[in-house]
Parts: structure tokens; C-alpha cells; sequence
């Protein structure tokens, strides 16, 4: 028990040496860019202890938009935090979004450092092994993630493409060039001809740190269309399991979107009402480097997803049809 | 330039930080050292009087207690290494948008780009317009790999 508590504490102190880094280069970067007038410390802290009670579950029915307007008062309400603490910057949506970012990063590694501590404080408290046990048996996935998120923290700062913008960094490569207007909630869409057919190519809108609500926007271009679109391909990133490589590119079916589910919903909702069938192409990563600036491995796969799209249009749809093309992921990084 | 100044500072907190525990142990590491020569000092004092039984337990004593503080401080600095976060190095890839010229530089990540972005600086080719066609880190550790 002893050698356990041993390496729990020494973890302890590194994720309490992580969490500090992170704090301070989120307070490094708010006073660099945003310019505050007074010390943005004590709001930074505040912000940090942020949290967010889902609705009641009891009775399920109607949860979906319960949860999304959770999700709209929460991000609203972090975004107006942050534009307070950076006023040099309040108006420009990119770099907001960038700081929103980069204190989330802290937010979690402060969320992580507490869980970890609660349980050790618990278990020397009771003298508990298994509570002790059960945190050291997680505890390399754990460093893992926070490690992940470490990473993640300097690229939010620095506004670099992260690992889980490989969806976006595809869906710009195939609408770059063409005229783009803004659908649903921070996400951006251009009618673009793909092999012989009309592609709606979407994205969240970057180059700022933004999944935007892809679910909302996807609805929108079906309703647009009047649900006449012969398929929706979804690109995202996956994870990957031990073993598998970094970039490998994989094909299947169903919504590739993650998140609390809000936007799987209402696309299943929509396609099943128009029965679009729904196409995913997924770039392999994992945790740490989907949070973690874009590795070279995953940024060559764009040009092997795009070949994977060609091949669904082709062998799926007929020529003259309308197709979907959804970029998911965070766009920080990724202009269109 | 700035994002080459962020890093160089990142790595200097680190620094601070590996000394700030380095100065607390190396105080104590002193401490033991100091006490671990005057052991082998009175040892070979010890030796001189005739003493052979006293000296050499205290040079027993001395030699572990200097081992003993060169080992922790070995083990410290690996700690505070262990502990050292360090920022990728991230390149930034430029393309010429002229068709004909497909000129590519590579440079270090400058806050402020991002893929898509066609910037000023003019091709060192064609004089053409140039964009910023990817962004990526490079890792050069390989993957361990297990053969099953």
C-alpha cells in the first residue's frame, strides 16, 4: 500500500506541477492579448471552479433540448467571462474563442488535479486499499490525459490546428477558393461541384478555437434542399486503438460527431426523416493527439480522406445529385 | 520571432522552477556533505592515533553518508526533469499559389498563422502570392511497437 500511495503522490505532484503551468499560461496569454486592466488572476480562478448541472433526467423525454440550451447558457456565459478579462480583444471572435479555449484546457487539468486528490486524500483518510488501488490502476491514463491537455493548453494559446481538426482542415482544403456563407451556429458552408455533383461542404468557422453546432447547420442545408440530398459523409476524428497508426483513415456509417450528443440527435433526427443515408470517414488518433497541436501523420491523411470521400460520391450517388460533406472538429488553426 | 520568444520563456520557468528545488536540496545535500567529510576527516584523525576499529567505522560512515547525498541529488534532478513540460516544435508550411511554380518553404509556427491564410511575403520563385498550407508538429520519437 505504501509503494501505491507513494506513486499516487508523486503523480499528485506532477498533475499539481501541470495544472500551475496551466493556470499561468493562461493568465501569460489573457494578459499578453487581452490587455486587462487589472490582474485577471482572481477571474481566472473563478473561472477554473466553473461547472455545469445537466438537466434532470427523470423523466427523458424532450432532454436533447434541455441539454443544448444548458449548453448555449454555458458557452454564452464562459465567452462574456472572457470578454471581460481580454477588453483589448472583445470584439474580435477569433481570439476570444482562442482564450475560451485555452482556459478550458486549464479548466480540466484543474478538474483532473482535484478528482485525482479527492481520491487520495480519501483513501489515506480511510486507510482504504482498493480506493487507493483503483487510482493508481488508472492513474497512467490518467497522466495521459493530462499530459494531452497540457499540450493542448500551448496550442490553444498559440492558435494552432489541433489533432481533432482533421475534419475542418479536409473540409477547408475542398472549399477553399469558393464563395462560403455562414449556417446555423458558428459554422460556415460552399456549394462546391465534386465529381460531377453538388457537394455542401461544412465546417465550424475558424481560424479561432470553435466546434460551432454542425448538427443545427446540417439540418438547415437539408431544410434548404428540402431534404433532396443523396447522402451525408461526415469526416472526423477518431479514436484510435493500441496498435492501430497515427493517420490511418477508416470508413463506415452512422454520425461521426462526438460530444454530449446533442448534435448526433438532431442529424439522426433529420436524416431519418428525409432517409438520407449517412456516410463517416475517420482519421485515427489518440487522446493526446487529438488535443495536441496537429501532428504531420495526421495532416497527410487529408488528401487520403478526400480520395475516400471521391470513392463514397462515386460508388453512393448519381451524377447531378447533392451531397453533404461535414468537416467535425475544432477549427482552431483552420481558416476556409 | 514571438512564438520562438513564448518558448524560450516556457523553458526558462522551467528552468526556475528545476533550480528553485535544486537550491532546497543542494542546501541539504551540502549539509550531509560537509558531515560526511569531517566523518572521514576525524577517520583518518582516528587512523593516525592508533584507532584502527573507531576510524573505520567512521569512514564507513562518512562514504555512506557522501553517497547517500550525491544519489539524492541525482534523483532529484531526474525528478525535476521528469516533471519539465515542453512545447512541441511546430512548422509552419507555405505554398506559392501560382500553379506552374509549386514552390514550398517550410518555417517555424509565428502566431498569427493558420492553414488557409495567404500572407505577404511574396514567392521566392515567381514573386506569386503565397498560403500557408499546413501546420503540424513533428514527432521524432518512434512509437515502441509490440509484434502482434
Amino acid at each position: 500500500m505504501y509503494v501505491m500511495i507513494r506513486e499516487v503522490e508523486n503523480s499528485l505532484h506532477k498533475l499539481k506541477h501541470i495544472k500551475e503551468e496551466g493556470r499561468k499560461t493562461a493568465i501569460e496569454t489573457l494578459k499578453e492579448i487581452g490587455k486587462p486592466t487589472t490582474d485577471p488572476a482572481a477571474r481566472v480562478d473563478r473561472y477554473l471552479d466553473y461547472f455545469t448541472i445537466g438537466p434532470q433526467n427523470m423523466d427523458p423525454a424532450g432532454i436533447v433540448n434541455k441539454l443544448d440550451h444548458v449548453l448555449d447558457v454555458r458557452d454564452e456565459r464562459l465567452k462574456e467571462e472572457v470578454r471581460l478579462m481580454a477588453p483589448a480583444v472583445q470584439n474580435d471572435d477569433v481570439q476570444i474563442n482562442n482564450l475560451e479555449n485555452t482556459l478550458e484546457a486549464a479548466m480540466a487539468l484543474n478538474f483532473i488535479y482535484k478528482v485525482v486528490r479527492h481520491y487520495y486524500i480519501q483513501g489515506k483518510k480511510t486507510l482504504s486499499l482498493y480506493v487507493i488501488m483503483q487510482l493508481q490502476m488508472i492513474l497512467p491514463m490518467v497522466m495521459k490525459e493530462a499530459d494531452a491537455y497540457s499540450s493542448a493548453l500551448k496550442a490553444f494559446a498559440y492558435g494552432q490546428p489541433i489533432g481533432d481538426g482533421a475534419g475542418p482542415l479536409v473540409a477547408g482544403k475542398l472549399m477553399h477558393g469558393y464563395e462560403i456563407r455562414k449556417v446555423g451556429k458558428d459554422c460556415v458552408v460552399a456549394s462546391v461541384p465534386f465529381e460531377g455533383r453538388t457537394a455542401f461542404v461544412l465546417k465550424a468557422e475558424g481560424p479561432g478555437g470553435n466546434v460551432g453546432k454542425p448538427g443545427e447547420a446540417i439540418v438547415q442545408v437539408i431544410d434548404e434542399n428540402e431534404g433532396k440530398i443523396a447522402c451525408l459523409i461526415m469526416i472526423d476524428a477518431g479514436l484510435k486503438l493500441e496498435g492501430e497508426l497515427v493517420g490511418e483513415v477508416s470508413e463506415g456509417i452512422g454520425a461521426a460527431i462526438g460530444g454530449p450528443g446533442v448534435d448526433a440527435f438532431k442529424i439522426e433526427e433529420s436524416l431519418t426523416k428525409y432517409k438520407i443515408p449517412n456516410y463517416a470517414v475517420i482519421v485515427k488518433e489518440d487522446i493526446g493527439d487529438a488535443v495536441s497541436p496537429m501532428r504531420k501523420e495526421i495532416n497527410d491523411a487529408a488528401d487520403k480522406v478526400i480520395e475516400r470521400v471521391k470513392a463514397v460520391v462515386l460508388e453512393r450517388t448519381k451524377e447531378g445529385d447533392k451531397v453533404i460533406i461535414v468537416g467535425v472538429g475544432n477549427s482552431i488553426g483552420v481558416g476556409q | 520571432m514571438r512564438m520562438r520568444n513564448m518558448t524560450t520563456q516556457n523553458q526558462t520557468q522551467s528552468a526556475s522552477t528545476n533550480k528553485k528545488i535544486s537550491t532546497y536540496l543542494t542546501l541539504i545535500v551540502l549539509i550531509v556533505m560537509a558531515l560526511a567529510v569531517t566523518a572521514l576527516l576525524i577517520a583518518a584523525e582516528t587512523y593516525l592515533a592508533g584507532d584502527q576499529l573507531a576510524a573505520g567505522v567512521l569512514a564507513g560512515i562518512g562514504v555512506l553518508a557522501l553517497a547517500m547525498s550525491v544519489g539524492l541529488l541525482f534523483q532529484s534532478k531526474r525528478q525535476a526533469a521528469e516533471v519539465k513540460v515542453e512545447a512541441p516544435k511546430v512548422m509552419t508550411l507555405t505554398e506559392c499559389t501560382n500553379k506552374g511554380c509549386n514552390n514550398k518553404t517550410s518555417r517555424e509556427f509565428q502566431r498569427g498563422d493558420y492553414v488557409y491564410k495567404e500572407i505577404d511575403v511574396p514567392c521566392g520563385k515567381c514573386g506569386g502570392k503565397q498560403m500557408v498550407t499546413a501546420i503540424y508538429k513533428e514527432v521524432k520519437e518512434k512509437e515502441k511497437t509490440y509484434n502482434v
